[in-house]
């Protein structure tokens, strides 16, 4: 079904309206295939949008699109074919079994009676879901839960799956169950998109990242581009006395010519230093006005900082 | 520890040849029978409100209205059977606006499927519940005294005809399910409008007695136009006028809304 020369997802100037709110303004997009992809920004950005798009749930108002070689608007079934979505809200039936949700989708796909029921015990066991399989998906926890909704997604095994923010809400164990999960799916030639707001998960998975930040992509690349084009790095200071610290911050920002980053915590600073030369010059300016550091360090900026420095917001 | 999943081991499982659009519609009624099965309860919020009716209109107003429980059973009964159908449509409504409140349609949508199996499946359910719904208010009215005089072959009629009217009224409450975020507020509205439709028809009591502009709307009702059939089918005497007055509402509905529920599902 799928063309094979053609890329996994390649997007042109894709828009989406709703009433005066663009939110999706004219995105591109190419995801070779094979690989994961993540799609990063705050809520409220646009990533579910375009991924609905992406997975014909929603019409694109502007630009065009093709899912492994077929045109979305044109071609709308060709992709479903070669597609599995699993969404940000559980898109499984409530009432009915772990076991009886993925026979219903096998048998949608095609698969008659007995296959079909093999297939879904397969996807319980590859899950680790076989000792749920016959309790009703409203009595799993939240972990089985989106364990049983990817498996629902790999019934057929797609060319492209669509995670939509596949970790949320998940604790640290299921999280890096999930991941694992992802991780061997790509393994195995799938190519994943998935979006997250969360940098480490991005981070960690993805081998692209598109940063998207009021329906425009603002960056792509990889985790390395994206923090090389921020700056060298980034200069970390903690004041002994917390009482100086709008002194200090006004003093780095008149030097570095950079916006500082309050931390969460007491006097910590942050800023972007484009070279570490300028880095010590700035240490020895603090140091000539009398502030004294309890603590200082250089380091290559987390995707946090670059995700502050693209868009001039936390993310947390 | 829930940690130790395979999925490197997961194989390359390529589509099967795709399943005709029967055979979709097919799946999905398996799925409204499993709700049955898993969810059995549902069947008592179906059926309480028309025994409720059933037994205080028979006992409470029969006399009055007919001269005694029994005489008012006889009309009563066939119009009580419209009534339930017609306030079950409600109930498939919600259950749409449930289903896609919670993200289980954009699973559906993203399959390459019929588009519009998943409604089939819904259709399904919902004759399965208004036949097990007309079969208890009618062993009900049974056990009361009613008798139907044209027999066995016209309660089966009767009971084809109450499915083609739950089939008709079901896209109403699909559409407004489609339309609808929230569930409770599709009861809201559906019941609001129903109300008047099926108390404004001659469903209870006989029009004669209503002011000129009433009965003139009661007339025209569809309920009525259906409970007048029914009587005529379960009675006896029912002629082919009466017949295609009752199913001109189904056979209208249908022809507008299922391409508007298409529509809306594809908007959305």
């Amino acid at each position: 079904m799928s063309r094979p020369h053609t890329p996994a997802i390649h997007a042109r100037g894709l828009l989406k309206r709703f009433g005066e709110m663009r939110a999706v303004d004219g995105i591109d997009l190419d995801v070779p295939r094979g690989m994961i992809f993540a799609i990063l920004g705050p809520n409220g950005a646009g990533k579910t949008t375009l991924m609905r798009m992406l997975a014909t749930l929603a019409s694109p108002d502007g630009g065009s699109a093709s899912v492994l070689g077929h045109d979305l608007v044109s071609a709308p079934q060709a992709v479903r074919a070669g597609i599995a979505m699993t969404g940000q809200f559980a898109s499984l039936d409530e009432d009915l079994t772990g076991r009886e949700n993925l026979v219903l989708l096998a048998r949608l796909w095609g698969f008659r009676g007995r296959t079909s029921r093999e297939r879904a015990d397969e996807l319980l066991a590859a899950f680790d879901l076989s000792d749920a399989a016959t309790k009703q998906v409203k009595d799993y926890s939240g972990g089985m839960r989106r364990r049983l909704d990817i498996a629902a997604s790999l019934v057929v095994t797609p060319g492209v799956l669509f995670l939509d923010e596949p970790t949320t809400g998940l604790d640290p164990v299921a999280r890096q169950s999930v991941w694992r999960m992802i991780r061997g799916l790509a393994g195995s030639g799938v190519t994943v998109l998935l979006t997250t707001q969360y940098l480490d998960e991005a981070d960690q998975l993805a081998a692209r990242i598109a940063v998207i930040d009021h329906g425009k992509k603002i960056a792509e690349g990889t985790s390395r581009e994206l923090k090389v084009s921020v700056g060298s790095g980034f200069l970390h200071v903690a004041l002994a006395d917390p009482a100086r610290i709008e002194e200090a911050a006004a003093l780095l920002e008149r030097r570095l010519q950079a916006t500082v980053q309050r931390g969460v915590e007491g006097a910590m600073l942050s800023v972007v230093a484009k070279t570490s030369r300028d880095a010590n010059e700035a240490l020895a300016a603090l140091l000539a006005a009398g502030i004294e550091l309890a603590d200082f360090s250089m380091g290559s900026p987390s995707l946090d900082e670059v995700f502050f420095a693209l868009t001039g917001k936390k993310t947390s | 520890m829930n940690d130790t999943a395979r999925f490197p081991e997961l194989r390359h499982v390529p589509r099967p040849p795709a399943p005709s659009a029967l055979s979709n519609a097919l799946v999905f009624g398996w799925r409204a029978v499993l709700k049955f099965k898993h969810v059995p309860e549902q069947l008592f919020d179906l059926v309480m409100t028309p025994i409720m009716f059933t037994l205080l209109f028979t006992f409470v107003f029969g006399g009055a209205l007919a001269g005694s429980p029994g005489t008012y059973l006889q009309v009563f009964l066939p119009g009580i059977l419209v009534q339930t159908v017609v306030f079950n449509a409600v109930y498939s409504g919600m259950g749409l606006s449930t289903d896609l409140g919670k993200g289980l349609f954009d699973r559906f949508r993203s399959l390459p499927i019929w588009p519009l199996s998943p409604f089939a499946g819904l259709m399904v359910g919902d004759i399965l519940r208004h036949l097990i719904a007309g079969g208890i208010i009618l062993s009900i009215g049974l056990l009361l005294g009613y008798r139907p005089e044209a027999g066995i072959g016209g309660v089966i009629a009767a009971f084809a005809l109450l499915v083609a009217i739950g089939f008709g009224m079901g896209w109403i409450f699909i559409v407004l399910g489609l339309l609808i975020r929230t569930p409770m507020t599709v009861m809201t509205i559906g019941f609001t409008v129903l109300f008047p439709l099926v108390f404004a028809s001659n469903i209870m009591v006989a029009p004669e007695t209503m002011p000129g502009w009433l009965r003139a709307f009661v007339e025209v009702n569809p309920v009525s136009l259906m409970t007048s059939a029914m009587r005529g089918l379960m009675g006896g005497g029912v002629t082919s006028r009466e017949l295609l007055l009752a199913l001109a509402a189904p056979i209208a509905l249908t022809l507008v809304l299922a391409p508007v529920t298409l529509a809306l599902y594809r908007r959305r």
